[in-house]
């Protein structure tokens, strides 16, 4: 009975325009994080190299992925560190 | 020195062509030197949009090629005396034409002209490449579907990435009152999701549809609602600023009651 009021007023629970809008934040958070293996593997890269300046890291065993389920993104890096730079953790 | 504006979508069918036709002809009849461009190569159809396709002697390929020059292959509007078209060409593939040549080609429309619309193709592909190649900027159009949306999105992340920054938005084919009965996405949720400038939102018209028909732009049609959408969106490409359309409609109690028994 609220429900028909409440219809009867205008007022809807879940319209399908935004059905519409969910489904499309969802996928479009998958589609804007396909990036191309080759940026990914030049994002790779600099971060190597960043992190190089300040830790000795093993690159052999280093993982790194670009991880997604249903709501959510992330960028999963493993990077085991041999040893600290001398002179930053003079520095630091 | 002109400015050449791409006209994009990524989903075919959301009203690129239609887009181009009447900001093209809405800018010539604000007195500018327009010249339109299909680069749909193998699928033109900016020609029949604007009533002209019995006076195409040469086409955008034989410019691109060196087969004629540009003047020879640029069709006189019915209407505008300054207002010309570059077909494409029909019987060829995308593949006839490169960044490279579109990018000779923009300048020398530049110098020419005020404004050279490119009407872009559907996809991602080549000839999306060669339509965007000598934009300075670009205008994409999409509909209130989740479909059209979506392309949008993909297509604004290429345009970036192509240094065509600040892509401006047409919400096309609106019905006000599906958005008024939570049925269709609305201005702000297209505008929420795809975090680009609006530069104007055009009516669902019967008009487009009778002016198509005819081969005259709506932009013409002092009558016709999508006509003065389009009308608006050329004075904003210029520059000017215009409010947004009143696309309110009222819903009676009819319509609610109607809809509670299920006859629409």
């Amino acid at each position: 009975m609220l429900e028909f009021i409440s219809r009867l007023l205008g007022k809807e629970s879940a319209s399908s325009k935004t059905v519409a809008k969910e489904r499309l934040r969802l996928v479009l958070v998958h589609d804007r994080a396909s990036i191309s293996p080759a940026m990914l593997n030049s994002l790779k890269e600099d971060l190597i190299k960043v992190i190089s300046k300040y830790m000795e890291i093993d690159e052999a065993a280093l993982e790194f992925n670009l991880l997604q389920d249903d709501n959510e993104v992330a960028l999963v890096a493993n990077i085991p560190v041999v040893k600290m730079k001398r002179d930053y953790a003079i520095k630091g | 020195m002109g400015e050449v504006i791409v006209v994009t979508s990524g989903k075919g069918g959301v009203g690129k062509t239609t887009t181009s036709a009447n900001i093209g002809t809405g800018l010539a009849a604000a007195g500018h030197k327009v010249v339109l461009v299909d680069t749909d190569i193998g699928l033109r159809n900016l020609d029949v949009v604007m009533g002209l396709e019995n006076r195409i002697v040469y086409d955008l390929v034989d410019v691109t090629s060196g087969n004629c020059r540009l003047k020879q292959a640029l069709i006189k509007d019915k209407r505008f005396a300054n207002l010309f078209l570059l077909p494409a060409a029909q019987t060829k593939d995308k593949t006839a034409v490169n960044p490279e040549q579109m990018k000779v080609l923009a300048a020398e429309l530049k110098a020419e002209f005020d404004y050279a619309i490119i009407d872009c193709p559907a996809g991602i592909e080549q000839g999306f490449r060669n339509a965007i190649a000598g934009a300075d900027r670009a205008i994409v159009v999409c509909t209130p579907e989740v479909s059209a949306v979506r392309d949008a999105d993909r297509i604004i992340g290429l345009l970036e990435a192509a240094e065509l920054r600040n892509p401006k938005l047409i919400i096309n084919r609106i019905r006000p009152e599906m958005v008024k009965r939570g049925d269709m996405m609305d201005i702000s949720d297209i505008l929420d999701i795809l975090a680009v400038e609006l530069i104007g939102v055009v009516p669902e018209d019967e008009s487009i549809v009778i002016s198509t028909n005819r081969g005259e732009p709506a932009v013409m049609d002092k009558t016709s609602k999508a006509g003065e959408a389009y009308r608006r969106i050329t004075k904003r490409i210029t520059g000017e600023e215009v409010p947004l359309m009143n696309l309110d409609v009222p819903i009676g109690i009819m319509d609610r009651l109607k809809r509670l028994v299920g006859l629409r």
